[in-house]
């Protein structure tokens, strides 16, 4: 039942990534990334990531994805006669000879590692979420304060970039 | 049950994809879709090894990975936004002003 599973996510996540880089219209790009999203989900349901899944669809999907539609249909972008590059089209050549060869090298491994403490069942004793609460505000609080400053910088950035310069701004510094 | 090289197949395939999307098309907001595709891959990369190592720290990690899209994500559709309202471009290779 597993495997039925894992071969429909995998397949059509596949699809709709090679359509949200092969279409051409960029609104149905946005679709079928929320479809990639949406199915990257259901891979991590199926690997015990039950709130990286939720996550995954409140941010991913509920969030970024929206943000990229309001800007296309803020810039009413057109789907264009010429839409990819002619000259590189040969990496596309290069890129599959590439990854071919590193699927076969992926494939003979046998992922050897040291394993660790937190076994399918002992996360199911307290629950994913809570697991991974208490692993962020320990071992990784230092990545957690550094991705809230990042975040921060962020939205400065993005208001400061977009925000419409006042009279008072142009009379201060003239151009 | 499903063996780890099916999922890193899968990771893999969906990153070669986004890579050849991001030096294909020409359009900049399906650049920055790629970008994600990419990511992504990335993330369903690290919750697999999560699995296989029985380790939650590359779930973690992931959460963070996710946090730092958005950011880029809000910076970069910024930036999309002033080279369009300053007419600067409407294509991603008619953004040369940094190169030399």
């Amino acid at each position: 039942m597993t495997s039925v599973f894992f071969v429909y996510f995998a397949v059509v996540s596949v699809v709709s990534a090679i359509l949200t880089v092969a279409l051409r219209n960029p609104v149905q790009c946005g679709i079928a990334l929320l479809s990639l999203l949406g199915h990257i989900a259901g891979l991590f349901v199926l690997l015990h990531a039950e709130f990286l899944a939720a996550v995954q669809i409140i941010i991913y999907a509920g969030a970024i994805l929206i943000l990229y539609l309001f800007v296309l249909m803020m810039l009413n972008l057109k789907s264009e006669e010429r839409y990819v590059h002619r000259r590189y089209a040969w990496y596309v050549v290069g890129m599959g000879a590439l990854s071919i060869e590193l699927m076969l090298m992926l494939l003979a491994s046998n992922y050897a590692g040291v394993k660790g403490t937190a076994t399918a069942d002992a996360i199911e004793q307290v629950g994913n979420s809570t697991a991974i609460g208490i692993l962020m505000f320990s071992d990784y609080l230092l990545p957690f304060e550094i991705v809230g400053v990042f975040l921060l910088g962020a939205i400065v950035g993005a208001i400061v970039l977009t925000k419409n310069p006042t009279r008072a701004d142009l009379e201060r510094e003239p151009s | 049950m499903i063996p780890l090289s099916a999922y890193v197949a899968v990771s893999g395939i969906l990153f070669v994809t986004g890579i050849v999307g991001v030096l294909v098309r020409r359009n900049f907001i399906i650049v920055l879709m790629s970008i994600e595709i990419m990511l992504n891959a990335g993330n369903l990369n690290l919750v697999a090894f999560a699995d296989h190592l029985q380790s939650l720290g590359g779930q973690v990690f992931a959460l963070f990975v996710i946090a730092i899209a958005a950011g880029e994500a809000a910076v970069g559709l910024a930036i999309i936004i002033v080279v369009f309202r300053g007419k600067i471009a409407t294509n991603v290779d008619q953004i040369n002003l940094l190169k030399w």
